[in-house]
């Protein structure tokens, strides 16, 4: 498949949340905001290109038996950096996706990737996998989070529209979460079925 | 495609990867540490900023009543003492919450902050609205009783929140005993 | 609740004797219906007809337009649910909170798992947990009924507001207070709590009218006692248990019974054809287990109430209790 395809498959056809269901974990305990999610998504989304990318290129030098070990290991090297980097240059973003960024290390999501074709394919290929997926992720914790921050807290973005009083809180917690992903997955499947 | 997997292949592979991992981890850690500090510096005087009346400097401090510690700050403007602040920590509904009181130099609460709470959404987490918090401000102890008014105190619970209001002012209550015992130390002491 | 006759045999009943079986609940709900609007006066029938109205007319839109199948209203379904949400609302409750309550019951808990017959949890009870959850200051003010001139009066009352006393009680446990100083603080006499006149649910109070309704359902042999009777020996066993042994602690069996919404929960709810198991033995292991979570939530948990999550917790159980007791095909009269 040409480069674009590769990108456009990670966002319509093998959506990760959507489709694959991978990654559910973070999907439902960070999209409390849309702005949440979509730090968090972006944040998963550096990591996997990076992974993607070291993990093509040394795939090669790994002896079979010790692939799963190294891989883990690159993954939450970058995972750390970013840490480290999210600490120091956003701290407010850090502070609020709390422990899910060091637990991006065992989102299926990268791992998964990885297995599935960052080491049966070339460098520039994995990376766009990586993009592609990525932004899959990206968008589909964004609108997971839009709608449960606006039935939730009646706010777009930080920008309070709806009173309090009529904000239905289920929707900010688990509950809602779940129910919420429901729909938007019969939603997303019924949109691209038809394309 | 990949390597074959003989002993000597695999402490290879694993050896490099780890030590090209950790050299990695070193620099970065390295040149974040420096950001890191100035970060958490911040946020602290933050919180402090906000819960004490204006001062130029803050001191560290840690205090210990009944068993526990509590993280304290006194803060001064020139040589005078200007007030202090004491993170209280208690149990509330859901889980922890943690306070920042803060107190002028004659003993009064000035200001409270809310850390960290669990509380339920709608219910307790409302323990943060000015409509609760402000209660707190500006407050003698030796006047304002700090319990809830169920309790024969002064303070107005939060509607369907008993638990966390009186959470939220055992924390004040708490906080000023530590400032009791904070204030009655000798200044400047190393 | 609907009473949906579902078995492995490929016969379904016509809506006709579902909507026979409907009829039946409506009536055996009416007298708790009509002392509840006795108390409450015009708020609780703007709430009764709101979620009546809500619930017939998301089902028949959501049948009509998404589903493109026939409209099903007809066989009253949607109705029962609608009263039992109502029922199990406080009376000041905004009517646009039971307009959301009403249309998640029908469409997010019943229809969307296929509508009759197919959901797995019941709609009222989901709905009114998911509205508990969502709006917890509104949920949690219970008024106290005002004496029956002033609920039909035209002048706002200032009606008293205030907890349950199950709310009272389980904030003073929680406390520490000794529960006879709560008792005696508050007031509460059992002949109160039988007879209508103490604040909560509208389904908690007027424990004769619901039992009434409970005769009836029985009288029509449109439910079968197990499940119901299960619950109450459950609950009145697991309190009996633990009043003896600290009655300071821990509240008796009649205050058990007669408050939160075990009665109607019990009666109505559990009962549902639909949500609960097939088998008689099922329906005894479904009880019981509603019965302990009920009086565990309450002695132990976080909320005062246990019945509404101890209903939705079991009705996850019953198709794991289905396969386990299994009851010979349904063949004609019984």
């Amino acid at each position: 498949m040409n480069k674009l395809q590769i990108i456009t498959k990670g966002i319509v056809k093998e959506n990760p949340t959507f489709v694959l269901l991978l990654g559910m974990c973070p999907t439902l305990a960070t999209t409390t905001s849309a702005i949440n999610g979509m730090s968090m998504g972006l944040a998963t989304m550096a990591v996997l290109i990076l992974s993607n990318i070291t993990i093509s290129a040394i795939a090669r030098f790994i002896p079979d038996k010790v692939r799963i070990p190294s891989y883990i290991v690159v993954i939450a090297t970058f995972v750390t950096l970013l840490q480290l980097a999210m600490q120091a240059y956003v701290p407010d973003i850090y502070e609020t996706l709390g422990l899910f960024i060091p637990l991006i290390v065992v989102n299926c999501i990268i791992l998964g990737r990885a297995e599935a074709f960052a080491n049966k394919n070339g460098v520039v290929d994995s990376a766009l996998d990586g993009v592609g997926i990525g932004l899959g992720f990206t968008l589909a914790l964004t609108l997971l989070g839009l709608v449960r921050e606006l039935l939730g807290s009646g706010s777009l973005f930080g920008w309070q529209l709806i009173p309090s009083q009529y904000n239905i809180l289920a929707f900010v917690l688990a509950p809602g979460a779940f129910i919420v992903l429901a729909y938007l997955m019969v939603l997303f499947r019924k949109v691209t079925a038809k394309k | 495609m990949a390597a074959k997997s003989s002993f000597k292949n695999m402490v290879i592979c694993l050896t490099v990867i780890c030590l090209v991992c950790s050299s990695l981890l070193a620099f970065f850690n390295g040149l974040t540490e420096e950001p890191i500090r100035v970060a958490q510096a911040k946020k602290t005087e933050t919180s402090l900023a906000q819960v004490m009346p204006a001062f130029e400097r803050t001191e560290a401090r840690s205090v210990e009543l009944d068993g526990t510690e509590y993280p304290c700050y006194v803060a001064t403007a020139g040589d005078a003492v200007v007030g202090y602040a004491v993170e209280s920590s208690v149990i509330g509904f859901g889980g922890t919450l943690k306070v920042m009181v803060g107190f002028d130099a004659a003993g009064t609460v000035w200001s409270t902050m809310v850390l960290s709470h669990s509380e339920t959404p709608g219910l307790g987490a409302k323990c943060t609205e000015p409509a609760f918090k402000d209660q707190f401000d500006r407050l003698d102890p030796a006047v304002k009783s700090l319990q809830v008014s169920k309790d024969g105190g002064d303070i107005d619970a939060i509607t369907a929140s008993t638990i966390t209001s009186r959470a939220y002012t055992k924390a004040v209550a708490d906080a000023c005993r530590v400032y009791a015992a904070l204030s009655a130390a000798p200044e400047h002491q190393e | 609740m609907e009473k949906m006759i579902v078995s492995p045999s490929p016969h379904i009943h016509a809506p006709a004797s579902t909507a026979s079986l409907m009829r039946d609940v409506l009536i055996a709900l009416a007298p708790a219906t009509l002392v509840s609007l006795l108390f409450y006066g015009w708020a609780e029938l703007l709430l009764v007809c709101v979620c009546v109205l809500c619930c017939v007319l998301t089902e028949y839109l959501i049948e009509k337009f998404l589903m493109k199948t026939p409209p099903t209203v007809s066989d009253c379904s949607a109705a029962v649910t609608g009263l039992l949400l109502a029922l199990n609302l406080p009376a000041s409750c905004p009517w646009w909170v039971a307009l959301l309550g009403s249309v998640f019951a029908i469409g997010v808990v019943k229809m969307t798992f296929g509508g009759l017959g197919q959901n797995v949890f019941n709609p009222a009870i989901a709905a009114r947990v998911f509205l508990l959850v969502s709006f917890p200051s509104y949920m949690t003010s219970w008024s106290a009924p005002a004496s029956i001139a002033d609920a039909w009066s035209f002048a706002p009352v200032d009606a008293v507001s205030g907890a349950t006393p199950l709310g009272i009680v389980s904030e003073a446990m929680r406390a520490g207070q000794p529960l006879d100083a709560v008792f005696a603080e508050h007031h509460f006499s059992y002949g109160q709590m039988l007879f209508a006149s103490m604040g909560g649910s509208v389904g908690e109070v007027s424990a004769l009218a619901l039992l009434a309704g409970f005769v009836w359902l029985l009288a029509r042999k449109v439910i079968k006692p197990y499940t119901t009777l299960a619950i109450w020996a459950t609950v009145i066993g697991v309190s009996a248990v633990f009043s003896l042994m600290d009655p300071s602690s821990y509240t008796d069996p009649l205050f058990n019974m007669l408050t939160g919404g075990v009665l109607i929960g019990s009666i109505f709810m559990a009962t549902d054809y639909v949500t609960s198991p097939m088998s008689n033995t099922g329906c005894v292991i479904f009880g019981f287990g509603i019965g302990l979570q009920t009086m565990l939530i309450r002695y132990f948990g976080a909320y005062p109430e246990g019945m509404s999550f101890a209903i939705l917790l079991m009705n996850a159980f019953v198709p794991l209790i289905n396969r386990f007791c299994h009851q010979p095909k349904y063949g004609r009269a019984k």
